[in-house]
């Protein structure tokens, strides 16, 4: 049994080791989709390194790339390969652990880095699930500043036209993009009301917040005739201060100052979190998959 | 003269597999009716996906499918697939190596009166230039057949362009000499060699006929394997003539003329004359309307090579 939340403050310090040694690094973004992730991979999915090439897995896309950092310490803690690996070779010269995610990897599944191809291919990757009988789902993450691409819109519309139970898309909703905030860039303020109008079930839930996300993905398992769009409410460079709704952390290398700084915050927050008594039964303790 | 479309031989070939494997899968963007794929989509509702007139998300649905074990065919008109979708194709196809043969209908000029929005004259440069992105012209309906029926075996992305009329025919039902990714010798000769693919290898095989009738010996090789390009072959009928001729229904930049020459100018220096659609908007009109004002015609390819010769 595994407390989720801890967990997260444990891998973002994971994260912030990955980006000093590789001395690049999408380190807001990263902080904000932490939640998001280990409550995909250590609650909602049926993945492991044990059953990554059964067809009856389910499937995930990371659409939001550049934030492969916070993709490879989860990986890296469900044992697709050795955490140590990744610090050691990320961003270096012909490494595999490149600053977007690839398929020469074990665990992931798509290439991405360019924005807007992730919900179409997970449309596929569900209509194929479907086409083959299978109970298996499919998840794709996605940005909100990526919203501004059309080819996400095309998606919206045949996810519908198919209803794709089967699919699960969250929005990465931090507010915030490399020039600043997303409303000021192209807004997004209604991409609840957007999506509802295109016919998906919408949940709103606060992204830092195992608890609510493993809800949500538990409501969008039994949400029946169309496919799910969880709008996870975060907080860009969540889990210290110096970082937390800042945009130029969107890629940003810590200095060794604010490295210590920020190691000391996230360390604090784990043990607060490890000594927090939890709910008897409550997701943020429940770990493995039903 | 020969009535059956290229296009539509593709939707026969898909037929006769989808029945045995329902990992076949056909997507269009609202082009079943263009592609002739039609008959596929009424035969076989639950292996064909719609998607609307939406081009990326055709080639994105197209991957993942692709992803899960389908064998994905996705058609959509050239002009589009090959630039609208290009990113899609090179990231989720090419990058992501999923089997997704991508089908450019209606290429080059077939929709010739309605004008550059719907020309596709950049498709061969632009595919090309993605690493492991596969580029095929079938040249007549039984070539294409046979393109069909090895594309079917393999589990590599690729883009196969076709035309929208149909094409007289080059091979015949008894003979169609094919081997995957190897030209085909249409027609030996000795004093000059003419590449080319597509629509382009009939006008060419007819153009040696008539430079034979005034003692100009001209082979043919029909590259329909554009990418990977068949150097081999083509070294192989260059050598001893004193010309290489290409022709295709393509912008002159990037295309079979480009990649000839580029092979010819390393290994067998010689003249390489390239015949193609110009880098202007072209004329508008029927395609054949077009070919003949561009000489991309027998008299016009029989021209090229008598003056250069």
């Amino acid at each position: 049994m595994q407390n989720l939340k801890a967990l997260s403050y444990r891998l973002r310090q994971n994260v912030v080791e990955i980006i000093m040694a590789g001395r690049a690094g999408h380190i807001g973004g990263d902080m904000s989709v932490m939640e998001i992730l280990v409550a995909l991979y250590f609650h909602a999915m049926n993945i492991s390194p044990e059953n990554r090439d059964d067809p009856n897995r389910d499937m995930f896309v990371m659409s939001k790339g550049h934030c492969v950092e916070a993709l490879y310490a989860v990986l890296a803690e469900k044992g697709f390969f050795p955490i140590e690996k990744v610090i050691g070779e990320y961003s270096r010269f012909a490494s595999p652990f490149i600053g977007h995610p690839n398929n020469k990897l074990p665990g992931i599944e798509m290439n991405s880095g360019s924005l807007g191809h992730g919900l179409p291919v997970a449309i596929g990757m569900a209509l194929a699930q479907r086409m083959d009988g299978r109970s298996s789902r499919t998840y794709v993450v996605m940005g909100d500043g990526e919203l501004a691409e059309g080819s996400v819109w095309e998606g919206a519309m045949s996810a519908t036209q198919y209803r794709l139970d089967n699919l699960c898309a969250v929005v990465d909703r931090n507010r915030l993009q490399i020039s600043g905030s997303t409303e000021e860039v192209m807004h997004q303020d209604s991409v609840e009301a957007r999506f509802a109008a295109f016919g998906w079930g919408v949940l709103s839930v606060d992204g830092n917040d195992v608890d609510a996300l493993c809800a949500a993905f538990d409501a969008a398992k039994r949400t029946s005739g169309k496919p799910t769009l969880i709008v996870a409410n975060t907080t860009k460079g969540k889990g210290s201060a110096v970082m937390e709704n800042k945009a130029d952390w969107h890629h940003h290398v810590p200095s060794m100052e604010e490295y210590g700084q920020i190691m000391a915050d996230l360390k604090a927050r784990e043990a607060a979190l490890s000594r927090q008594a939890e709910v008897p039964g409550g997701c943020g303790e429940r770990g493995a998959r039903e | 003269m020969n009535t059956i479309t290229n296009r539509q031989i593709i939707c026969e070939v898909l037929m006769e597999r989808a029945k045995a494997d329902r990992d076949i899968v056909v997507l269009c963007s609202d082009s079943r009716g263009s592609a002739s794929l039609a008959p596929f989509a009424k035969a076989f509702p639950e292996q064909f996906v719609e998607v609307g007139i939406a081009e990326q998300d055709l080639v994105g649905i197209s991957a993942g499918l692709a992803k899960m074990g389908k064998k994905v065919y996705a058609a959509s008109p050239a002009s589009f697939l090959s630039t609208r979708s290009y990113e899609q194709v090179k990231v989720d196809c090419a990058y992501s190596g999923t089997n997704v043969k991508l089908i450019g209908i209606s290429g080059g000029v077939s929709y010739g009166a309605l004008g550059m929005s719907h020309h596709s004259a950049q498709d061969i440069a632009a595919m090309a230039a993605i690493p492991g992105m596969r580029v095929y012209l079938p040249s007549d309906r039984f070539q294409t057949r046979r393109l069909f029926e090895a594309l079917l075996a393999d589990e590599k992305p690729a883009y196969i362009r076709t035309g929208r009329n149909a094409v007289e025919d080059t091979y015949s039902q008894a003979s169609c000499p094919f081997e995957m990714d190897r030209a085909t010798v249409v027609c030996e000769g000795t004093d000059a060699l003419i590449v080319a693919c597509g629509e382009m290898v009939r006008p060419a095989k007819d153009a040696a006929a008539l430079l034979k009738a005034e003692g100009i010996s001209a082979a043919v090789l029909d590259m329909y394997c554009v990418k990977p390009l068949d150097a081999e072959g083509l070294l192989s009928c260059a050598a001893g003539k004193r010309l290489v001729a290409t022709v295709e229904e393509h912008s002159p930049f990037g295309g079979l003329g480009s990649m000839v020459a580029q092979v010819i100018g390393a290994n067998d220096p010689k003249r390489v004359v390239n015949l193609s659609l110009p880098d202007a908007p072209v004329v508008t009109g029927t395609s054949k309307e077009v070919f003949d004002y561009y000489g991309l015609n027998a008299e016009g390819i029989a021209r090229a090579v008598r003056q250069k010769l």
